[in-house]
């Protein structure tokens, strides 16, 4: 293969994947590129301003790598030869000043964004918000209400274009929480409580999932997150206000021991002190542990 | 009873395997078996243990730093097929071939592998064949220890596949996050082995990090001023400086998982005090270094490559010096962005995200230092060069993706997705992968004294960059579409069947690859004479190891070159008046088998740990540092070469 045809080649392959992918992306739901709600519809806007800010070298960049080793292949003999020309200051200085000027903008764009779009920080809107406790366990999904005083398992419902404070523990190895059409992920982690402020355009079923490895039922750890009017969340709510399982402390020990592919289920009242309690008690003095460390030793003993 | 106390946790049950498992065993037993039978029928135990196995030659270190590296590619490369066809088959009512657990211990696996034992290794064997012959220097300054760092190295790897037969290995991921990692959640011996493998490897890396870095600075040849250094060895005194500074953080880091799982103390439990979360900062206060680490050595090839090939000088030598110290600085202020997602806050956040965002000029000033050294040059297409133009359009992508996730926000999307994975192995097969090939094939006339087959190595190169596109273009994707890393199986409703078999294609194209490279090495040794490299200098070569023999002689230089320019073998090819050959008596360092032993007996501190054989563990731990003290303090460990030999070395390579 000369020179001349390992360029072509090397060419059509690179316009042959960008091809494909265009052609894939136009006729396929793409959940990022396809936001369902106010937070995913800034977070994409940002992934494609800071993605033409940097076409703005990579563009010239693609350009000058193939015009140079087509210009100056050894077979091209017209071409200038300079065997000794080793430094320019005024192109050298090109290349460090003009990606620094692009990085200082897109410096600014990160630290604004990272401001606006900080997971902890609530979202406004007309309505008021519902705050959902979620508990990752081994592998599942506890969401609990603690104004309506239900709880479910996998399964989530919220009013839409209400903003949604979800507050965010492990009673388990440490997970991720997130629903991709919504919205960016938040680690849930044992003995601290973050946040997530979400909120959807409209009615629609979203799948949400664990984005960090937590153990063998990892993924099996999906839920579903379903955003309805505000009527049909009322009713929702009232139909698992009839279920006949209560989650209180002895109900969630027991939900909180390992497994697997859980199928959604509901519980029509709760303990008020569950979420606080499970976080808390990752943080007591070593004598005092004994829910998690019973929790432990029956882990141990499954495997 | 007493014996079965003995032996720890160690029990007949460690042997017991599902099937998958039995038949990797079973390959690596008969390649193991193939290979005694080899050498044994050839009698070349003798050959083996006196020419290699006890060498303290850097040339021949470095050779077997590849080989173990290759040997552990093809292994890692084996768990990814395993990956990409659980995921393309695991759909719906499917289960794919693989258990969940045996699935997180192949990718936890296939991670520790490819970066500790086949990207290192691949590193520290270019940096053991070159370097000394770049800077002029007969040896490296600690011979005997670099010897032990590669023992070390290999009884890391040794006892990592150790964990296939006996036992199992970590299903926690290749960074082992507790509290996943921790007692409570993994109280099998698989995370055991991943500590104590990765404990011994990184001391032998540490060590070899030293080593280098005091090779660099105090062995180059008079004359040779840092700012005359090849390229490469400056990229190498970065990685070194790197290695230094990232590693230990690494060996304590590990050492604190150990108590916390064998003692049981709380460093990084849930309860108790325990913090995670400093654990997921310590482990990456090391990671992201070590990123860097296998990077640069990869740039300082290309430097090499792009300026050999265009026959030109390197463009911009000042700016690429600055461009490799900015990002060694800056490689140690980024940790954070591998978990923007932990809840840090949004300054924290934004700090890590700026500076992870900065470290993309220093990167891009080299690749347009490369460029411009192309420009107004006579370029030859050769491999090497091929490597570097994929490398050139691949990783000026993922340094796009990865610009990308450097934004917090946007990371929050994209994080733990399919298109981080893809981010990561953009840039560590393009640019670390794609690099180290480059390195090969160029200094392989240096290293064996015949070139290798164009042809062959233009076929290799195609499969790997088309194969590389389609396995890992469909991740960018899937990422986007919301599906995580490490799922062994997935709903038919998701969508994502029909990317996952397209990525899995793109392995067996990749695997064709590989299979053109292994052609390429036996066609080329058995047309060896063919493309024999009787100049040592088969590429119209700038820097100092093109000055001597290929294969050089075990002191490198007869007569010791002089330097007094930057591509200073260009120069002396040029002199008109060449100095003549003087030879003198070369006090080089003899073979021992010690480092052979300090190893094992690593391997037997880490094996006994991980078992809880505690009796054995202080024995292995006092016989290896009896055994490194006792070497210390010892003397006369050198031989002479007498002058008449050397003479008679070079003329028997046609240089006198």
């Amino acid at each position: 293969m000369s020179g001349k045809n390992k360029l072509r080649m090397l060419a059509l392959i690179i316009i042959a994947t960008g091809v494909a992918v265009t052609v894939f992306l136009h006729g396929h739901n793409v959940a990022i590129l396809n936001p369902q709600g106010l937070i995913a519809h800034k977070e994409l806007r940002l992934m494609v301003t800071a993605t033409l800010l940097m076409l703005i070298v990579v563009i010239p960049v693609f350009i000058l790598t193939f015009w140079i080793a087509w210009r100056y292949r050894e077979g091209n003999t017209r071409a200038q030869y300079s065997p000794d020309w080793d430094h320019n200051s005024a192109l050298e200085f090109t290349w460090w000043a003009l990606p620094l000027i692009i990085i200082s903008i897109l410096a600014v764009v990160a630290w604004r964004s990272s401001h606006e779009l900080d997971p902890f920080k609530p979202v406004y809107a007309a309505k008021a918000p519902i705050t959902i406790q979620v508990v990752a366990l081994d592998w599942k999904w506890l969401f609990i209400y603690p104004e309506q005083s239900i709880a479910s398992v996998n399964f989530v419902q919220f009013p839409a274009q209400t903003p949604v404070d979800f507050q965010i523990t492990s009673d388990a190895p440490m997970n991720s929480f997130w629903i991709p059409s919504l919205g960016g992920q938040i680690y849930a982690m044992a003995g601290m409580r973050t946040q997530l402020h979400l909120i959807a355009d409209g009615n629609g079923s979203y799948n949400g999932v664990s984005a960090n490895i937590s153990g063998r039922g990892f993924a099996g750890m999906k839920f579903i997150a379903r955003s309805s009017s505000p009527a049909d969340f009322d009713k929702w709510v009232s139909s698992v206000r009839r279920s006949p399982n209560h989650l209180n402390q002895a109900g969630y020990d027991k939900l909180a021991q390992p497994s697997e592919n859980n199928p959604i289920s509901y519980y029509s009242s709760t303990d008020a002190g569950l979420f606080d309690r499970t976080l808390m008690k990752f943080m007591m003095p070593t004598g005092q542990m004994m829910p998690m460390d019973s929790n432990v030793a029956q882990y141990g003993a499954m495997q | 009873m007493v014996f079965a106390e003995l032996l720890g946790r160690l029990n007949a049950s460690a042997l017991h395997h599902g099937g998958v498992e039995m038949v990797g065993i079973a390959s690596m037993g008969l390649a193991g078996l193939a290979a005694f039978g080899y050498l044994t029928y050839k009698r070349r135990w003798k050959w083996l243990y006196r020419e290699w196995l006890t060498s303290v030659d850097p040339k021949k270190i470095g050779v077997m730093y590849i080989v173990v590296a290759a040997l552990m590619g093809l292994r890692g490369v084996t768990d990814a097929a395993m990956l990409r066809a659980q995921q393309a088959t695991s759909v719906g009512a499917s289960h794919g071939f693989l258990s969940s657990d045996h699935f997180q211990q192949i990718f936890s696996a296939h991670g520790t592998i490819m970066i500790f034992f086949l990207a290192m290794g691949l590193m520290f064997g270019l940096i053991n064949l070159i370097v000394p012959l770049q800077i002029g220097a007969r040896d490296v300054a600690f011979p005997f220890l670099n010897a032990t760092s590669f023992w070390l190295f290999t009884a890391g790897m040794m006892l990592l596949n150790t964990s296939l037969a006996i036992g199992d290995f970590s299903a926690a991921g290749w960074l082992a996050y507790p509290p996943l990692s921790e007692l409570a959640y993994s109280p099998g011996v698989g995370v055991d082995y991943w500590i104590w493998a990765l404990q011994i490897a990184g001391i032998g890396s540490l060590l070899a990090g030293i080593n280098f870095l005091v090779t660099i600075l105090r062995l180059r040849r008079p004359g040779m001023s840092l700012m005359k250094m090849p390229l490469f060895c400056w990229s190498v005194l970065g990685t070194m400086t790197l290695v230094i500074f990232a590693f230990p953080i690494l060996t304590v880091t590990l050492t604190l998982l150990a108590l916390d799982r064998t003692l049981g103390m709380h460093f990084f439990t849930s309860g108790a005090g325990g913090n995670p979360m400093m654990y997921v900062n310590l482990i990456w206060a090391w990671g992201h270094p070590e990123v860097y680490i296998l990077i640069l050595p990869a740039f300082g090839v290309f430097s090499e490559v792009v300026s050999t090939f265009s026959q030109k000088k390197l463009f911009g030598y000042k700016s690429m010096v600055w461009a490799i110290w900015a990002i060694v600085l800056l490689s140690f202020l980024v940790w954070l962005h591998h978990f923007f997602t932990m809840g840090a806050g949004a300054d924290v956040n934004a700090f890590f995200g700026v500076m992870t965002m900065v470290i993309a000029v220093p990167t891009g000033v080299k690749v347009f230092n490369w460029l411009f050294t192309m420009y107004r040059g006579r370029i030859r297409f050769t491999t090497p060069m091929m490597w570097f133009l994929g490398f050139v359009v691949t990783f000026t992508v993922g340094g796009m993706a990865g610009v990308l996730m450097a934004v917090p926000p946007a990371d929050f999307q994209l994080h733990n997705s399919l298109f981080l994975v893809a981010h990561f192995h953009t840039m560590i097969i393009g640019g670390v992968v794609f690099g180290y090939f480059a390195g090969l094939v160029y200094w392989f006339p240096k290293i064996f004294g015949f070139k290798l087959n164009e042809r062959l190595g233009t076929y290799a190169f195609w499969c790997w960059l088309v194969g590389f596109l389609t396995a890992f273009v469909p991740l960018y994707i899937l990422g986007l579409m919301g599906a995580t890393r490490r799922l062994d199986h997935y709903d038919a409703s998701m969508g994502w069947q029909g990317l996952f078999i397209v990525a899995g294609v793109g392995v067996a194209i990749i695997l064709a690859g590989i299979g053109f490279q292994v052609l390429q090495i036996i066609v080329s040794i058995r047309q060896r004479h063919k493309n024999m490299d009787t100049s040592g200098d088969p590429w119209n070569g700038r820097t100092l190891e093109w000055a001597t023999s290929s294969p050089a002689a075990p002191y490198n230089f007869a007569t010791m070159p002089a330097v007094t320019t930057r591509d200073a073998f260009w120069t002396i090819k040029h002199d008109k008046n060449p100095p003549k050959p003087h030879y003198t008596d070369i006090e080089m360092p003899s073979n021992t088998a010690v480092p052979i032993f300090i190893a094992a007996f690593a391997f037997l501190t880490g094996f006994s740990i991980v078992w809880h054989i505690y009796w054995l563990a202080l024995v292995g731990l006092l016989s290896f540092v009896t055994l490194i003290i006792v070497r210390t303090t010892s003397d006369g460990n050198e031989y002479v070469i007498p002058a008449a030999q050397v003479r008679e070395i070079e003329e028997s390579r046609g240089r006198s």
